[in-house]
């Protein structure tokens, strides 16, 4: 096979990972309307090129932090849907034992140091796991992913100089959707470059996040740096979420127009057009589309099919109080 | 067994777990070529070098987030937080973060990192640098809390913690760090949830810790002249808290009077008011009492602050109202 084959190939699998992050979500928005998975979702649709260009940049060893929008992020690092579902559907054979749900997934095998409810609470923790793969000695990163909500939270701006003062293998990626929950960003912030914030950390980057093969240059060449021992970047990857800050908000505080500009920039349609035009047939996307929704079809089943957790398993996984031999409810 | 400084104890602790474990190192702010504001860490930095002491900018989520994040990925980190009252600034990484994962993994993931935490009133150190703020913790599932009262414990409990699987908050008084203890040469890890009797004695038990303790001791040794036996205890975990011990002690006395400097509302007194209550209650012949900080921040004044802070005259006072039986004890102050 031919290297413009083979990166072909790559290409075809960066768009069955942002596909399967696509279905993925619109699938777990109608699980929920159906009454299968009970409390927040918060759907990573339209910045699927962010995740998955920027996990293509890293390597096992490598660790990430994640949002309370997180199912992208686990996904792209090589999470498997089905416990991802059993999860959400608050079953035993979920990545949390049913006692996280879609806020707080989480594998530490797969270097995915887990989605959280805290804005702003992965990125110093990410720095923290940078500490420690630095002392390691193993050339290995970690990535924090947050929104542009996060970069007006005090642990950012604590992390970033931490990090850039002590030289620490940290790529941060701030997704900007141009959102923090409901308030749009001129209403957040004085600034539309986040990336200006890094300023005074000399290590600022703007990327178009729409496009993966963009964000995963943009991540390889921070991933490359940190690797090196030079230190942290902050990546401002521009992107936007096609539906509300979680299933259920209408989104009504967007202005008329704003959502079908950015759909005609679709992560996922834009990357097709690429790959048809370097000659990707569409008959191989179809069959990337199908196994893809074949793949979630198990998932749900096997979601669907895990056993409830029993009650006094809420006990269990944390010191508790006993009294006579019992935990103390 | 030779004589050894609170915070001496401390630093052999942490020495000896560094030696032990490569995976633990300190961070904290001045912690290392400063030795720490309170001096516990003098001498590590030139001992262990800038690769296991972090000496770090004034970021105090930042730091505990390090810790717990590198926590998570293999290390065994030694936070310390310079005075307690500035935890206020990293409660999401200990509160939100450490305490959860463990659970929220289903037993996966631990975060064994341990946070010490200079805590209580010394010398006019006012409203942001002498509060007793356990209890908060004490509260928050998932965390275990220690508050070692002596050298000997302090050296123990802290080796103890650092080689707990959890997030362990250890709380050291300002005050206690220039006392000298008898200690012996080794000391091993003090398992989490064993107290210890302090004083025996037949008519009340009297609960504390920390510095508290000591006035407790003053105050049963005054009531001794009085003919009032009174039995110490020193639970020396918060959590897990030794129940056992609670319960033979009262099974001899009947009566329970529980001694803080924290301030009284929801502190750790009335959890271990409500244990008795709850768990213990034939065994108890009279109200029980807790003579505790007031419910005020910290004043300034000296005047001001010792009237705050239960000293042995208030705690030997609640003790005789406790013997007699009569409810005098929230006395006006």
């Amino acid at each position: 096979m031919t290297g413009r084959n083979m990166n072909l190939d790559h290409d075809i699998e960066l768009f069955r990972s942002m596909y399967l992050i696509r279905r993925f979500e619109e699938r777990a928005a109608h699980l929920r309307q159906q009454g299968f998975i009970p409390g927040f979702l918060h759907p990573y649709v339209g910045q699927e090129a962010v995740a998955v260009g920027v996990c293509a940049a890293l390597e096992e060893g490598d660790v990430i932090t994640s949002t309370h929008r997180g199912h992208g992020h686990m996904l792209a690092r090589g999470a498997e849907p089905n416990r991802m579902y059993a999860e959400l559907y608050a079953r035993q054979d979920g990545y949390n034992r049913a006692k996280g749900g879609s806020l707080h997934m989480i594998d530490a095998e797969l270097g995915f140091l887990g989605a959280n409810g805290i804005v702003g609470g992965g990125i110093p923790l990410a720095t923290g796991a940078a500490l420690q793969k630095k002392r390691e000695g193993k050339k290995r990163v970690a990535v924090s992913f947050f929104g542009d909500g996060a970069t007006n939270e005090g642990s950012f701006h604590e992390s970033l100089n931490l990090s850039a003062l002590w030289l620490l293998p940290v790529v941060f990626v701030c997704e900007n959707n141009f959102y923090g929950e409901f308030t749009p960003q001129h209403k957040h912030q004085p600034i539309t470059e986040i990336a200006r914030r890094a300023d005074s950390y000399a290590m600022e980057v703007v990327v178009e996040g729409n496009y993966v093969l963009e964000v995963r240059k943009a991540a390889q060449e921070a991933v490359d740096r940190a690797r090196a021992g030079e230190g942290p970047t902050l990546i401002e990857a521009r992107t936007y979420r096609h539906r509300g800050h979680y299933e259920g908000d209408m989104a009504r505080y967007r202005p008329p127009g704003e959502l079908e500009e950015w759909m005609a920039r679709d992560p996922l349609v834009v990357f097709a057009k690429h790959l048809r035009d370097r000659g990707v047939d569409d008959s191989v996307l179809r069959e990337v589309r199908q196994a893809v929704e074949d793949r979630l079809d198990g998932a749900a089943r096997f979601a669907e099919q895990s056993p409830h957790p029993q009650p006094g398993e809420a006990l269990e996984d944390v010191y508790t109080e006993t009294h006579q031999g019992m935990a103390l409810r | 067994m030779r004589k050894l400084r609170y915070g001496a104890a401390i630093a052999e602790a942490l020495a000896e777990e560094m030696e032990r474990d490569p995976e633990v190192f300190l961070i904290g702010e001045d912690i290392g070529e400063a030795g720490g504001v309170f001096g516990v860490t003098r001498g590590l930095f030139k001992k262990f070098g800038p690769d296991r002491v972090f000496d770090t900018p004034i970021s105090e989520e930042a730091i505990v987030g390090a810790a717990v994040g590198a926590a998570l990925v293999g290390a065994r980190p030694v936070v310390e937080v310079m005075f307690g009252d500035f935890v206020t600034l990293a409660m999401d990484m200990l509160v939100n973060q450490a305490a959860k994962t463990s659970y929220m993994t289903g037993g996966r993931i631990g975060v064994p990192v341990t946070v010490r935490m200079v805590t209580g009133t010394a010398g006019s150190t006012a409203g942001q640098h002498s509060q007793s703020l356990e209890a908060w913790f004490v509260h928050t599932p998932g965390l275990k809390v220690v508050a070692p009262s002596n050298a000997a414990d302090a050296k123990g409990l802290v080796k103890a913690a650092i080689r707990d699987p959890d997030p362990v908050m250890v709380f050291e008084h300002k005050l206690l760090y220039g006392r000298s203890d008898q200690v012996p040469d080794q000391v091993d890890p003090l398992p989490l949830g064993e107290g210890r009797v302090v004083r025996e004695g037949e008519d009340v038990t009297v609960v504390s810790y920390l510095h508290t303790l000591y006035a407790a001791l003053e105050a049963a040794e005054r009531l001794e002249e009085e003919g009032i036996s009174v039995e110490v205890l020193d639970p020396r975990s918060l959590v897990p808290f030794d129940r056992r011990l609670l319960s033979d002690s009262l099974r001899k006395t009947g009566r329970l009077l529980v001694a803080h400097e924290a301030p009284r509302r929801g502190g750790v007194g009335a959890e271990i008011a409500a244990i008795a209550a709850e768990e213990m209650w034939d065994l108890l012949g009279a109200p029980i009492t807790r003579v505790c900080g007031a419910n005020t921040p910290m004043p300034y004044a000296p005047e001001l602050e010792g009237f705050v802070i239960p000293d042995a005259a208030r705690i030997a006072e609640g003790i005789r109202a406790t013997v007699k039986g009569s409810p005098g004890r929230l006395t006006p102050v």
